[in-house]
This record gives structure tokens, sequence and C-alpha cells, in this order.
């Protein structure tokens, strides 16, 4: 299985000097002439993007160079500013997102977020993850019992939990609260899952943890996770995106970034002069 | 450095010349001294109020059987053939208008405090909390001409066998008046709710409804449960309204459109009356008093518990 899906990436590798992108790979995610401004801050300056299925994509540059903003853009979650104002085109599955008759709450059915602190409800563990079957109308009491153990699985934290899924999800520590809160998105079966800095408040044995994770959640699930750190990108994704002062500077596959940029920037970042 | 003259003594010097001198020491002794007399005050008034209320309440149980009391249905203390002293009339009718106000003000204080934490606009916020607080503000005498010069006439157009005095005109008042406690003090919980959870709530595909009512507010539940049971021990301490809207008639039924009397207004009819000291009437507003104290601390605490026990850490 996991040689199977590693094959094409190899693949694409080898042909990496194609201009054209590889074909065997969906788009799930086309941004095209992307800018957005806080006020009177142009917090990102003409994105163009493409997000391939089943795949990680990091996106890493320095802080306030707009990796956040442009997560939260594809889930228009950057909308709760009401001063932000944006123009061009972000096609999810062709259809554009930043258009009025694009109903947000069914965007995020599809697109599920992990955010950097762990936020889980003050609700049970059981509760916290039957919570967006439910409010989507998922009520079967059964049906919900298999959601919650499927999702809990697929978070692998469902041995950790299982005996106590009544209890608050504010008992568990930080690192499980993180894959509680994967768990609930997973519950919801979404397409993508965007993750901002998810590994950036746990310690590093629950970071492992997560990364492992994110590595298997790549076979059903397309990913995009904003990092500020590098390593973490360079070891999980198969592209990279380097974001600076709101331009991408230069987005390819990931071992190219790292071993090979094309740009002057994005070498000196990966290299540790700045940032 | 230019500015002090070697001859000049130097700063450490001039601190340790002022230390021990004058007041400082004295004042430093003092001070303590006076605060903790302050603080103490307060706790040894409440003592004493605690303590006149008990001495009095013995001495009417001399005189009263404390069952008659406690299980009476009939309380007829100005009966010159039998005065009968049972005080579950009182408390019914203490009840009755307790009971509608929490119908009216809790479903409209925390849909109230809904909107100010979630929807409002801080401009809409900036207007409607001072009215709120206004409202708060309005002295109970005031509530009490407004439950018997208006609501009660408005009611009777309404409902035509409503009397004069009645427990649901001023129970709706009293409502009113514990409705800015309810809204304020639950929006308080509400708005200290972390916004991280309302994210990862939106980010699950909730519209802005279900995140107000099926993740804020039970987040909040803890903090707008104390603030209902705090006013619902306002409401049952209320006075002023319910002397002059709701009668002197006490009644053990359920009824709301006739007279009844709540344990307040019985103390403030013998307190302003003339019932001479050391009469059984007398002594009977004492206990009367400590009944009422008794509910009051009981919500007091039970709110102070409810707030401690389920109080949700974020």
């Amino acid at each position: 299985m996991v040689i199977a899906k590693e094959a094409p990436v190899k693949e694409t590798i080898v042909t990496r000097d194609n201009v054209i992108a590889p074909v065997q790979k969906n788009i799930v995610y086309e941004t095209r002439g992307l800018d957005l401004w806080y006020g009177e801050h142009h917090g990102l300056k003409n994105i163009n993007l493409d997000i391939y299925e089943n795949e990680v994509t990091a996106i890493i540059g320095p802080s306030g160079c707009g990796k956040s903003t442009y997560l939260k853009t594809l889930n228009r979650m950057v909308e709760l500013v009401p001063i932000v104002r944006t123009s061009g085109e972000i096609l999810y599955r062709e259809r554009n997102i930043l258009s009025k008759d694009y109903a947000v709450e069914e965007l995020r059915t599809h697109v599920g977020m992990v955010f950097q602190k762990p936020n889980p409800f003050p609700k049970s563990i059981y509760d916290n993850i039957a919570y967006g079957p439910r409010i989507h109308g998922i009520k079967n009491k059964k049906i919900l019992d298999e959601i919650v153990e499927k999702s809990l699985r697929g978070a692998a934290i469902w041995d950790e939990v299982k005996d106590r899924l009544n209890q608050n999800a504010y008992g568990l520590s930080g690192g499980q609260q993180q894959r509680i809160c994967i768990a609930r998105c997973l519950a919801i079966e979404p397409d993508v899952i965007l993750m901002d800095e998810p590994t950036s408040a746990l310690d590093p044995i629950s970071t492992l943890k997560v990364e492992e994770l994110v590595q298997e959640l790549k076979e059903k699930y397309s990913i995009v996770i904003v990092t500020h750190n590098m390593q973490q990108a360079a070891r999980i994704s198969n592209r990279t995106a380097f974001f600076l002062n709101g331009e991408v500077i230069e987005y390819d596959e990931t071992d190219n970034i790292f071993q090979n940029p094309s740009d002057q920037r994005t070498e000196d970042y990966i290299s540790g002069r700045f940032g | 450095m230019s500015l002090h003259k070697p001859s000049d003594p130097s700063v450490q010097q001039m601190i340790a010349d002022t230390q021990g001198k004058g007041m400082k020491r004295l004042i430093e002794k003092l001070m303590p001294i006076l605060l903790f007399t302050a603080a103490t005050l307060s706790v040894l008034t409440t003592f004493a109020i605690v303590f006149t209320l008990i001495f009095e309440t013995f001495e009417f149980f001399q005189r009263v059987s404390i069952t008659d009391y406690l299980f009476g249905t009939e309380w007829l203390p100005f009966s010159s053939k039998e005065p009968m002293f049972g005080i579950l009339p009182l408390i019914v009718g203490t009840l009755k208008v307790t009971f509608i106000a929490i119908i009216v003000a809790v479903p409209l204080g925390i849909a109230s405090a809904v909107y100010l934490s979630e929807y409002a606009s801080d401009n809409a916020r900036r207007v409607i909390k001072p009215i709120l607080e206004v409202l708060a503000g309005v002295p109970t005498i005031v509530y009490g001409f407004f439950a018997l010069t208006f609501v009660t006439p408005v009611l009777q157009q309404l409902i035509p066998s409503l009397k004069v005095f009645n427990a649901l005109s001023p129970g709706i008042v009293v409502g009113i008046m514990i409705l800015p406690m309810i809204t304020s003090l639950s929006e308080d919980a509400m708005s200290s709710v972390p916004q991280s959870m309302r994210e990862g709530a939106l980010g699950l595909g909730s519209t802005k409804l279900e995140v107000s009512l099926k993740v804020v507010l039970p987040a909040a539940l803890s903090g707008i449960t104390a603030s209902v049971v705090l006013a619902v021990s306002r409401a049952i301490g209320e006075t002023m309204i319910v002397s002059l809207a709701a009668g002197s008639t006490p009644k053990f039924d359920f009824g709301v459109t006739d007279s009844v009397q709540t344990m307040t207004a019985y103390i403030v009819q013998v307190a302003t009356g003339d019932a001479g000291y050391g009469t059984t009437i007398y002594y009977s507003i004492y206990a009367v008093g400590f009944t009422l104290f008794i509910f009051t601390l009981v919500m007091n605490l039970l709110a102070h518990y409810i707030s401690k026990r389920f109080r949700e850490e974020y």
C-alpha cells in the first residue's frame, strides 16, 4: 500500500524538469490571483497556487508572511476579521469559494481545520467527536457510536480514550487534545484538512505522533499544513510553498525546495539566515 | 552623574537616613490593624443580624409551636379569636411571585445575553448595556408604582377577572427588575468562552446559531445558572414591588389573579403598623424574616457552589 503510493511520487521527481505538472494528481484547490487586505495592509499579494489531492502541502515562511492568513482563506475563516477584503479566485473542486453564493458552512463541511492550540469543546470526548455529525443532522446513536470509534481510531487515539469516552476532553494532555481535535475533524469525513501549526503547542513526543498521523491521513485526505518548523515541513510534506511578505516566493516539491531552491530568498530562509 | 557633587550624600545614604524615622514605621504597624477592623466590621454586622434574628425567632417559638408554624396552612396573625401562624401561605405567595418573575426573566435574560455576546455589534452593545444598567438602577418603589398603576391595568384589559392586587403583575415586574442581573452576568459568562472554541465549531461547518446555542451556551452554563440562582434570591427577597402591588391576603392556593401576601410584604405590613413590642405578632416578623433569610442564604450558597463546582476550565 505504502509502496504503491510512493511510486508515482518518485516518478514525478524523475520528471521534475518537465514544465507541466504531474498529471496523475487531481487538483483540489486552485488559487488564481488572490489578493487580500487587512484594512490598508496588503496581506496577500497575487497568490497563484495549486493544491493536490492526497498530498501534504506545507506552507512555510517567517512570522507575518501571510501563511496562516492564506490557510484561513481556504475555508474562509479569515472572514471572522471584519476588515478583511479579498479579490481573485480560489477554486475548490472547480467552484470559486470566494463568490457570494458559496455557502461558507457547506465549504467548511468539506474542509476541516485543526488549530494551533488544541481547542476541544468543554464536553465529553464522545460529544466532541459527535458534534460535527450531529449538527449536520446525524442523530442515530448507533451510527454516531461507529463514527466516534472510527474517527478516534483514525486519529490514533482510540486506545488511549476508549474507556473514558464520557469524560471531559479537558482532562487529556495537550497532545491528546490535539488528536481529539483531529478526530473531531475526521468525524465529518472532510475532503481536505487544514492544519494551522498543529504541533507548535505540543511537546516533542506528541509532535512526533501528530506527524506520523499526518502521514497516515494523506492516504485518504488532502492536507495543507502551516508550520514554523522547517524540519517538519521537510519530513512530512510532498510539496512546500515558501511565503514571504504576502507573496509566494517559491512553490515546488519539498525535496527541491530543501535541496535545490531556485530563489536566493528561499535558500536564505531554509538555511536559517533570517526568520 | 555630573549633577552630583562628591560632597553630597549618596542616594543610599539619604534612604538610610529616612528609614525608621518619623511616622513611617508607626503607620506600617497601624494600617493593617485599621484595615483588619474595616474588614471585620461587615462580618460582625452579619453575625449581629443573624444573632438578633435567631434570638427573637426563638422567643416566637416559645409562643407558637414550630410544627404549627412550618406546616400550618392558615396565616391569620390578626385574628382576635384564635390567631394562626402557619407560614405556608406566605411561602406560597412568595414562590408565586418568584416563579412568574423567573418565567419572565430567564428566557428574556438569556436571549439578550446570547444576542449581546454573540451577535451585537460594538455599537449596539455600547447602546444596550448602559440602558440595562439604568434598568438595574431604577428604585424598586418605582417598579412598584409601575406594577400597580401601569402593568395591572394593562393586564386587566386582557384578563378581566384580575384583581387590583394580584401575584401576576408584581411577578412580571420583579422579572423585569432581575432581568439586567441575569443578562449582565450571563453575558460575562458567555463572553469569557474563548474565541478558539467558536472557531473550532465554525471550522466544522456550524452556523452562527449552532455555535451560540450548542457550543458557547453549554460552555457558559455554570455562569448562567449561577446568575439565575442569584436573581431568584433577589426575587425572593424583593419587598417594595410586592408590598405595593401584590396585596396583603395570605393564601394557600395556586391562583395568580387574586391578592396574595409574600413573606416580605407581611414584614412590611407589621413593621409599618402598630403591633406592640413583645406581642406574638411582633415576634412573628423575626420568624418570617429568619425563614426568608434561610431561603436567600441557600440560594446564594447554591450559586456559589454551582459556579465553583461546575466552572469550565478552558
